[in-house]
């Protein structure tokens, strides 16, 4: 499995053609703490950059872009219960949705975690 | 991701600037964003666990970025009363009132404090003013042009505002200024702390008890210091100030209150005295007076949102396809435990249990007019 990540702060992990795809332990740390996450129905198809879910702070709505393009497949219903579950652990537990693939090649322009690490330092 | 923050809004045309405790709130991890022209500590451990402590304890709200006036000279009182629809002549000296600068139409320019100065206080001034940071400079403009050359206003720039609110407030404020145990709701006074003079009234904008304390600027690192050493006492940022004062029912300007609206729709007839509405004679009497009679437009009430997901700011309210109003304020409510709003609905559709749906990115969801306060208020009222 390789994790991949985005300059709108999403990671990827991609298992063959399934990608899980959550927002990043620093832009959790940014929103603050997290009141209710909108998820995208099953069966829903997205191109690359569309909207997909929302994540509400106490303060702000924010959006949450596809940073591939696919289908959704399986959302995280313990976000339901649970939205605090990204600020506890945004990069495992608190997952927004799996999407399967129409296009493995746009992870090529993606982030490596190393590479992250450098984009965060820099802001 | 895109944030689209409610108050954390950035005047991009002009640079920020840096209010007395800055340095201050950076050292103690404040994250800063840009509200009202300045630097301004948006949170330090998090909203949610800011507002839990001051709803427990007592936060301490640096609000430097108000505007802080003083009236003086001949005939200040008759001239104040021009401006705002409250009783200023029968305000007696230790005694603050709420009021509001209003247009001609009766628009709401601002909302404010006033009280009556005593024991010397700024230089032997008459009348004391807070004004809303973002406004202040319109409102002291509005006031040039309105106030007789025998009436001198100062704007105190030098001078820091902090506040201190929750139901600790009194013990822990008590250690440093023993006097202040003596102040009710609404009232205020001259004290001394260290030396340094302060004018300190038992008031706020969190619905707890607490209070107000303006001092001067090179002083406020070394208060605020001796505040935050205290147990009872953490520092609370613009965003825990935001959900508190909305849980608490109090409008915020710009949002809730602009010039569109009037003081009758705002439920805010309260500031304005029997006398006062008789006689007249301040600017904006004719709405006020046509609103008593035939009843306002739209009312601004408060909403219970139905489910979790928050109704923010610029959300339409239907019944049925017919908008009746706007989400002025919006947000996750701590204390409520639910997502709670603020709104201005058509007056018809505004009595408290009205079934009403407010449309969030193109779903409705249903929402009740409420009464307000959402979480009861905690002042110290004078038995």
């Amino acid at each position: 499995m390789s994790r991949y990540f985005t300059d709108e702060h999403e990671w990827i992990d991609v298992e063959g053609e399934i990608a899980t795809v959550g927002i990043t332990d620093y832009a959790q740390e940014q929103l603050g703490d997290i009141v209710f996450v909108e998820l995208p129905a099953e069966g829903t198809t997205f191109d690359k950059g569309d909207d997909a879910a929302v994540v509400e702070s106490v303060k702000a709505a924010s959006d949450v872009y596809a940073p591939i393009s696919g289908e959704v497949i399986e959302t995280n219903g313990a976000l339901e219960d649970e939205p605090a579950l990204v600020n506890s652990d945004a990069e495992e537990d608190g997952w927004f949705f799996k999407l399967r693939m129409t296009d493995p090649s746009e992870l090529e322009g993606l982030m490596t975690e190393a590479a992250y690490k450098k984009f965060v330092a820099s802001l | 991701m895109t944030a689209t923050d409610n108050i954390a809004t950035l005047e991009e045309s002009l640079p920020l600037e840096a209010l007395p405790l800055d340095a201050w709130h950076r050292a103690r991890g404040a994250r800063m964003v840009g509200f009202a022209g300045y630097h301004m500590p948006i949170q330090y451990d998090g909203i949610m666990a800011e507002h839990g402590w001051t709803r427990e304890h007592a936060g301490l709200f640096d609000v430097s970025h108000m505007g802080q006036l003083t009236f003086s000279g001949e005939g200040v009182d008759e001239a104040l009363e021009l401006l705002l629809p409250s009783d200023i002549k029968g305000l007696k000296p230790f005694r603050q009132r709420y009021s509001m600068l209003l247009d001609r139409d009766g628009g709401i320019l601002d909302d404010l404090m006033v009280s009556r100065l005593g024991d010397g206080a700024f230089d032997d001034a008459a009348i004391y003013m807070v004004v809303n940071g973002a406004t202040k400079y319109d409102d002291i403009a509005w006031m040039i042009e309105h106030l007789p050359d025998a009436v001198i206003m100062n704007h105190m720039a030098d001078q820091a505002l902090l506040a201190l609110q929750g139901p600790e407030a009194g013990e822990a404020m008590a250690v440093l200024v023993p006097g202040t145990a003596e102040l009710t709701f609404m009232q205020c006074g001259a004290f001394e702390w260290n030396g340094v003079p302060l004018w300190i009234s038992r008031s706020g904008y969190t619905g707890e008890d607490g209070f107000e304390i303006s001092l001067p600027a090179d002083a406020a690192n070394a208060f605020a210091d001796a505040l935050c050493a205290l147990p009872q006492v953490k520092p609370i940022g613009l965003g825990a100030r935001d959900s508190l004062r909305l849980e608490a029912g109090l409008p915020l300007y710009g949002h809730d209150l602009t010039p569109a609206v009037s003081t009758i729709g705002a439920d805010l007839g309260f500031a304005i005295s029997k006398r006062r509405r008789e006689e007249g004679g301040f600017i904006g009497h004719g709405r006020v007076m046509k609103e008593l009679a035939d009843g306002p437009g739209a009312k601004r009430v408060g909403l219970t949102i139905e489910g979790r997901l928050p109704a923010r700011e610029g959300a339409q309210i239907y019944v049925g396809d017919v908008q009746v109003g706007d989400v002025t304020s919006g947000g996750f409510a701590p204390t409520v435990g639910a997502p709670i709003a603020m709104g201005w609905v058509s007056l018809p559709h505004s009595a408290i249990g009205t079934a009403l749906e407010i449309e969030v990115r193109g779903k409705r969801i249903g929402a009740k007019v409420a009464p307000m306060p959402f979480v009861p208020h905690n002042y110290r009222r004078k038995a």
